[in-house]
């Protein structure tokens, strides 16, 4: 007689039934699509999004359907040279491309009540879908130059303290090669000897060399050595990388590649992403905070028609608060003394919680105490850096946009811990992310964007994928000829475990990568071990004479120590390959971890409660089919 | 069906010498490969040239392989991709490169082809594993040793058992190395998957193995070692080369099937179960053998272990 709890069943159930819908949406495929945002993250109206609509037919661009979803436009198209298409065209109308930002994806074609409970299809990689392939450039003289501006307040402070008159320090290109020196101009008669005296502790890592100036005096280059200006590069970049990481990891992209592409360039890969506006845009964004007190003495709106602004003062007129206003000069914080921000819904709606280092908060609470009642703001500086063509010339500038995004009364004294209210939820998640993702050390400009298309390969996957669907047939096939009746049992249960485990890798949003299918190859063959312990356990009871349902409970209890023991060995090469691997890695072991869990739960649970309804019912049974 | 109807009874012990020999040789061997020959880093770890092409007309992408090759560039990898007149062209890096030779060998070669054909963009790119993955994966896969060697002392309650399986684990994979430096296979990153794939299988053999020997020695406490381990491997001897053969039905699929894209990959996972199920038996059942392994060591009092329990 063999037996199995009801609760396991209704367990089994249960989870089998979750898991199919979790793992439904990847059978439906997806659409090339255009993703519409708005630049400045407020949801499209219905009206902005028939505008964009009608537009695309007018340069008779075929669509499927269109919808605002997440406050965002979704145009799907029934193929890609379509969807190419239309982001042409969008670009060539100037007014949309001031207003919103355009990004080519992959819409899924779940079906509406799917996508209303918030059930996606797991995405593919890089190496196996395409993706977004950024390339970003860093200015790294401007780097240079930041270190040079401290080596020559360093000179100026030495050569005064020392009593060496000179006229001028100032930062120059001694080559060709971008700013490398400080030069020191000194006052007529004076020794560069002395200077240089003066100069040599307190300048490391320079050679000086001296010049002769047409004013009379002589001046003196301090250089830089190659390899400290090589140092300095490499520290720029490396810090922008690790922002870059830190901004793409809080966007939710697994998989992502950052790595260093030359000497100066800097290559982001994000599989699956396609070209999303939003990616982008937060990417090369360098965002920081002010805190200032607002000049309540005077009026703003009349600072603004004259263009006479008080002095200690400066004038916002870039602001969500729907006027001008007068800000007192002095910062009482500022963005790189921010130790945390997150968003958070409080009891005036959506706000970012900030915290701040000791400095900041300090000076925050020294202001607070005596200024309750009157009012601060928060200024949001963005810079970016954009190319536009001038006569055919490409000519870079550096933008700052300075944006007072909040003006709020001091309630009472804080210090380093305070909100900011106010926004609109997606304003308080982006604040919140852009000030925690790090600022960017120095400002780097997007040269190049390549959207990896579906087309990348596609051969190659195709057959990748027929060849893995035969190979599962063969696996199928065989272990039911092999087994009989217990082999089909087998292959319900390495279905219902390929269902499983695509549902867990769905509700994780986690990109499907050639990696990952190598995980999902060795979680196939470790179910299929499973259930091979266990059938050949049977069949030696079998052998040993055995009656049937007594083999079936040895079988699968003598099998038992030796499935956990293997799979749990196993599990922990997943699991500290997840914690310390990264990249492609990492793909794999998540793979595998969860892969593991799900070939045991229906290895064990799942065949053992197919077997027992089979064979447990019955009295007495005569014959197994294995 | 039954392939092993009578229980075999092979003396897999008594060779175990000879077998240790060709484990060492292979070893060696192995080694000696990857530090003279290494390994043919695909574009992956090593960078390379990225560039790209546009065509008038559909590109015939076999015949600008070819032309590149007799072009002299080695191993190129051009794929389609936006659109079947664009194409992507990946290089390995060759030394002294810059932007402008490359340009100047590649534009010919490509409108040897079709004359409409024109090289839109050509980078010099880095390689997509930096160092930093490559010590992390190190770091990775000694604490996964470290935390297995720990698990199997403490399930089996012996050391030699651990020692046996951390020296299989790392014997397959090196042998997948020394392998793909003796063929000169591109080694990219699926290839690595798939060496950590064979880490996964040769332990899982390993532990059932492991298994059984406990069975045995827990139902004869007086059983001779070798004995107990000729037949724990002989018990499990139709499980291992049934699911080896399951198993293989999937990879050898993926081979014939699949396409260069996966040739690598599938390979080093032919080579990696075959020396996981030889591991299995000859590395680290033998290894704990001759550490002096007995029935005292896997059950040190006589109170059973606390671990048949159903799920």
């Amino acid at each position: 007689m063999l037996e199995y709890a009801r609760w396991k069943y209704i367990l089994i159930a249960v989870v089998l039934a979750l898991a199919f819908l979790f793992a439904v949406p990847n059978v439906f495929g997806d659409d090339p699509a255009l993703e519409v945002a708005t630049k400045d993250h407020s949801a499209m109206t219905a009206d902005a999004a028939k505008a964009v609509e009608s537009y695309l037919k007018e340069k008779s661009v075929a669509y499927d359907k269109s919808y605002v979803e997440g406050g965002r436009l979704m145009v799907r198209f029934p193929n890609v040279p379509e969807q190419l298409k239309s982001r042409d065209v969008m670009s060539e109308n100037k007014d949309f491309k001031d207003k919103y930002s355009t990004a080519l994806s992959f819409a899924p074609r779940t079906p509406e009540w799917l996508r209303h409970l918030g059930l996606r299809p797991m995405s593919l990689g890089l190496d196996l879908r395409g993706g977004l392939d950024l390339v970003y450039q860093v200015d790294l003289n401007s780097s240079v130059t930041q270190l040079l501006e401290g080596y020559a307040t360093d000179a100026r402070r030495a050569l005064s303290a020392a009593n060496v008159q000179y006229k001028d320090v100032a930062v120059v290109a001694s080559g060709s090669n971008g700013p490398d020196s400080v030069r020191i101009l000194l006052a007529p008669g004076v020794e560069t000897d002395a200077a240089r005296k003066a100069l040599n502790p307190a300048l490391q890592n320079v050679g000086f060399s001296t010049q002769s100036t047409p004013g009379g005096g002589s001046a003196l280059l301090a250089t830089l050595s190659t390899a400290t200006i090589r140092e300095r590069q490499d520290y720029a970049i490396q810090q922008n990388i690790t922002t870059f990481r830190n901004r793409v990891n809080e966007l939710g992209v697994s998989e992502p590649t950052v790595v260093r592409q030359g000497a100066n360039r800097i290559n982001v890969q994000l599989p699956g992403v396609q070209n999303s506006a939003e990616v982008k845009d937060l990417l090369s964004r360098f965002a920081t905070l002010e805190f200032r007190l607002e000049d309540e003495e005077h009026n703003p709106i009349d600072a603004a028609q004259t263009g006479r602004v008080p002095v200690g003062s400066k004038l916002y007129t870039k602001t969500r608060i729907g006027r001008p206003i007068l800000l007192k000069r002095e910062v009482i914080a500022r963005g790189d003394q921010l130790t945390s921000a997150t968003s958070q819904t409080g009891q005036q709606g959506p706000e970012v919680a900030v915290k701040l280092d000791s400095r900041g908060g300090d000076s925050m609470l020294k202001t607070t105490r005596s200024n309750v009642g009157h009012h601060m703001a928060v200024v949001l500086i963005e810079k970016r850096r954009e190319t536009t063509q001038v006569e055919g010339k490409p000519v870079t500038r550096d933008i700052t946009d300075e944006t007072v995004i909040n003006d709020a009364t001091i309630n009472g004294v804080f210090s380093n811990n305070f909100v900011i209210t106010g926004l609109s939820t997606g304003e308080a998640r982006d604040l919140a992310l852009l000030l925690r993702s790090g600022s960017l050390a120095t400002a780097v400009e997007l040269v190049q964007e390549r959207v990896i298309g579906p087309s990348l390969g596609k051969d190659n996957i195709d057959k990748g994928v027929l060849a893995l669907e035969i190979g599962m047939l063969g696996v199928f096939v065989f272990m039911a000829i092999y087994y009989k009746v217990f082999g089909l049992v087998a292959d319900a249960v390495l279905l219902a475990n390929v269902v499983l485990l695509s549902a867990l890798l769905s509700m994780i949003h986690q990109v499907l990568s050639l990696p990952g299918i190598a995980g999902i190859i060795l979680t196939v063959g470790m179910a299929v071990d499973a259930n091979v312990l266990i059938y050949e356990r049977i069949r030696e009871e079998i052998r040993k004479g055995v009656s049937p349902q007594a083999a079936i409970r040895a079988g699968f209890e003598k099998a038992f120590s030796a499935i956990a023991d293997s799979n749990i060995t196993t599990l922990i090469a997943g699991v500290v390959l997840w914690i310390f691997g990264t990249g492609p890695i990492r793909g794999f072991a998540v793979v595998l971890t969860l892969g593991i869990a799900t070939s045991m739960f229906t290895s064990l649970m799942g065949s053992r409660a197919l077997v027992t309804l089979m064979y447990g019912g019955r009295r007495k049974v005569a014959r197994l089919s294995i | 069906m039954e392939f092993f109807h009578k229980q075999t009874n092979f003396p897999f012990m008594a060779t175990r010498k000879v077998w240790y020999a060709l484990s060492v040789f292979l070893m060696i061997g192995s080694f000696v490969l990857l530090g003279v020959r290494g390994l043919n880093l695909a574009i992956d770890f090593t960078g390379g040239v990225n560039a790209e092409a546009s065509f008038a007309n559909t590109a015939n992408v076999d015949a600008v392989r070819e032309k590149l090759a007799a072009a002299g560039f080695k191993d190129p990898q051009v794929q389609n991709f936006g659109s079947s007149r664009d194409l992507s062209i990946r290089l390995p890096p060759t030394p002294g490169q810059n932007e402008s030779s490359i340009r100047a060998r590649l534009e010919p070669a490509l409108k040897a082809v079709d004359p409409s054909a024109q090289v839109k963009d050509l980078a010099v790119v880095g390689p997509q594993v930096g160092s930093e993955l490559r010590t992390s994966a190190i770091e990775a896969l000694a604490a996964t040793l470290f935390f297995i060697f720990l698990y199997i002392a403490f399930r089996f309650h012996t050391w030699r058992l651990s020692l046996g399986a951390i020296l299989a684990v790392m014997h397959d994979p090196i042998l997948v190395l020394g392998l793909f430096s003796l063929t000169q296979t591109p080694f990219d990153l699926p290839v690595v998957a798939a060496v950590l794939a064979v880490v996964g299988y040769s332990l899982n053999d390993t532990v059932v193995v492991f298994d059984r020997i406990r069975e045995r020695f827990e139902s004869n406490r007086r059983l001779a070692s070798d004995i107990a381990l000729d037949q724990s491997i002989n018990q499990t001897l139709s499980r291992t080369i049934m699911t080896k053969f399951v198993t293989s039905i999937v990879v050898v699929a993926l081979l014939f099937l699949g396409g260069p894209v996966l040739k690598g990959f599938s390979e080093a996972l032919m080579v990696g179960i075959l020396a996981g199920t030889y591991s299995s038996i000859y590395i680290s059942s033998a290894i704990a053998l001759d550490c002096g392994l007995t029935a005292e060591h896997v059950f040190p009092s006589i109170k059973k272990t606390a671990a048949d329990h159903l799920p």
